[in-house]
């Protein structure tokens, strides 16, 4: 988003510019709001919670849901604790991003630098595969990973973050290279450099914002990632989304409401610790990825 | 893409022996094939396969017997289906227009000339950064009658205030519109944001000149220059909330009973729990439907402009 040198010209008086504040204040208390409970409910012993005070500060504070929600909390069956399955999250999202993001940013080299007779055509159909409701794939997904046997494992969801992931990273790297000089290309086709050795020497180089975008992009879809996760993963493959949602849905008897407030801070941290850092870049990618580049 | 790039294969053109000159002028499309064979698969042949399998009569696995429309005939019979439907339309529409009106107020307040602008936009954008599921879990419990803000409000002395609407069958599908707005409307505030910000001034200088109020500036100049972002946002939250599965399992599981069902959470179950895989592939079918109708235009308005 641009400065606020170009903000509006509309004036505003004293009176208004009071309520503008206020509203605008109100609606950041809205939008904290949901972070407020869950961070000061996950700090608290539950006998708070349930005594009806999810709005106040802990009276007692206590580090002891956070150690439950990530050694020993009970996910599904078996009292594991979130902890093995943030590591699966990390271990399904390094490679998935680093792969998705290379073959992007050779696809938008293609497309864009090595244009061919109905390229326009190979854009649009990767870019639709970008919104297709993902419940058209499931079934013959889930048939097509126990037939090769990554059913039900990490390595099977890597390749399904993978192959959906392609359309986006495709899709910035693309656009991105759109205005990237065409001459520089030329003139190094002239001096005799080769496909690869362009985009090394040339439009890698150059590629540094864009691949920082396509990188958080793909970070937080795939961590974020809920119906693969649920649908091709087994008990010891889950991602943190799923393990999360079994440990809120699953507890029978008492609901330790302070160890899924604790949970659920943990899967949210990665993405909001990226987004914190490098929020200018977030947001350039949800504009990307909705808008156009 | 209006100036094409100028072809850079063109200008190389130097005596080299054939086989070298193959690779070079095949290379690019070497580089492209994995990206566009995996596309192809796994998304269009996969697509094709479901759809084939809804005019099955598999089951628990597919199968391959064919029943016709049968299975499209049961669907809508189905009083699940039904729900689900009704519920996507009532949310989806209250989510895109809650979304869409509040993202443009925020936006147009924004544009102020507020101090702290750049702290107050990362406020209202984060939750966009969170899993629906993270969203879910945390509204879960804070639209528990149990525990959140109804037993909050009593212990705070007003022993009669009720607000239950996710254990009510008849309000709970509310509930999912008020976290998932939550969750989006920052992000549409950030796209109406661009927008304003890509306003020409100089027409509303000259307007304030002739004396428009500015209640007149934006209903009249602005906000119809909005028209783009408008555009944009409807296409991004309808696809949206046609797709919505995370935040209803997080927050309801659909329930209580079916109140909260949506298409994404009908197949799912239809699919994978009930063992009515044709009826499950043919709902999925009806979602690619809808998806296709709002983004095929949009992509192939989007690639046309650009050319």
């Amino acid at each position: 988003m641009s400065s606020n040198a170009t903000a509006t010209v509309v004036r505003t008086g004293a009176g208004s510019r009071f309520v503008i504040y206020t509203l605008l204040i109100l609606f950041c208390l809205y939008y904290l709001l949901p972070l407020y409970v869950m961070v000061v409910n996950s700090l608290k012993p539950l006998s708070e919670i349930q005594a009806g005070g999810m709005m106040s500060l802990p009276e007692e504070w206590t580090v002891a849901p956070w150690a439950s929600a990530w050694s020993t909390a009970q996910i599904g069956v078996e009292a594991t604790g979130l902890k093995p399955f943030f590591w699966n999250s990390i271990v399904m999202v390094v490679p998935a991003v680093a792969i998705s993001t290379v073959l992007g940013a050779l696809n938008g080299y293609v497309l864009t630098k090595w244009r061919f007779r109905g390229d326009t055509i190979i854009f649009g159909l990767l870019l639709f595969g970008c919104f297709i409701p993902f419940q058209m794939v499931l079934i013959p997904m889930a048939r097509m990973l126990g037939i090769v046997g990554l059913a039900g494992t990490v390595p099977g969801l890597i390749f399904v973050h993978l192959v959906y992931g392609i359309g986006f990273s495709t899709l910035y790297f693309r656009n991105y290279y759109q205005q990237f000089p065409t001459e520089l290309v030329r003139a190094a086709m002239i001096d005799g450099a080769g496909f690869f050795t362009i985009f090394r020497r040339i439009m890698l180089p150059s590629s540094g914002p864009i691949a920082v975008v396509c990188v958080i992009w793909q970070f937080t879809n795939i961590w974020n990632d809920f119906l693969f996760g649920a649908s091709f993963s087994d008990f010891d493959s889950q991602p943190m989304t799923v393990a999360l949602n079994n440990l809120v849905q699953s507890s029978t008897g008492v609901k330790e409401y302070n160890v899924h407030f604790a949970g659920a801070i943990m899967a949210a941290l990665p993405t909001l610790l990226v987004y914190i850092v490098a929020g200018r870049y977030f947001v350039r990618g949800l504009m990307a990825g909705s808008v156009k580049g | 893409m209006t100036q094409i790039a100028p072809d850079v294969r063109e200008v190389s053109a130097r005596p080299q022996n054939a086989g070298r000159d193959w690779l070079r002028e095949a290379l690019p499309k070497i580089v492209l094939s994995p990206s566009l064979a995996m596309v192809l698969i796994f998304v269009y042949g996969f697509i094709i396969f479901t759809f084939y399998l809804s005019f099955t009569d598999s089951r628990i696995l597919p199968s391959y017997g064919w029943e016709g429309w049968s299975n499209y005939s049961k669907l809508f019979r189905i009083r699940a289906w039904d729900t689900a439907v009704s519920n996507l339309l009532i949310f989806g529409s209250l989510y895109i227009v809650i979304c869409c009106a509040l993202g443009l107020a925020l936006a147009i307040l924004l544009d102020q000339k507020i101090r702290a602008e750049g702290f107050i936009r990362t406020v209202y954008l984060y939750p966009m950064a969170l899993s629906f599921i993270v969203t879910g879990t945390a509204w879960k419990w804070f639209l528990d009658p149990g525990i959140g803000l109804q037993a909050v409000v009593r212990s705070w002395g007003w022993e009669s205030f009720t607000f239950d609407w996710i254990k009510d069958g008849d309000m709970a599908i509310y509930t999912i519109v008020i976290a998932a707005v939550w969750q989006t409307s920052g992000f549409v505030m950030a796209m109406f944001l661009a927008g304003l910000r890509g306003i020409d001034n100089e027409v509303l200088k000259a307007a304030q000149i002739d004396g428009a109020s500015n209640w007149a500036l934006y209903r009249r100049i602005v906000i119809p220059q909005l028209r783009p972002a408008f555009m944009s946002a409807f296409v991004v939250l309808a696809h949206m909330a046609i797709k919505s599965y995370d935040l209803v399992i997080a927050l309801t599981g659909g329930g209580p009973g079916t109140a909260t069902e949506l298409p994404a959470t009908f197949m799912y179950s239809y699919t994978f729990t009930r063992n009515q895989m044709g009826i499950g592939a043919a709902s999925a079918t009806i979602m690619l439907m809808a998806i296709a109708a709002i983004m095929v235009p949009y992509i192939y308005s989007e690639l046309r402009e650009k050319k």
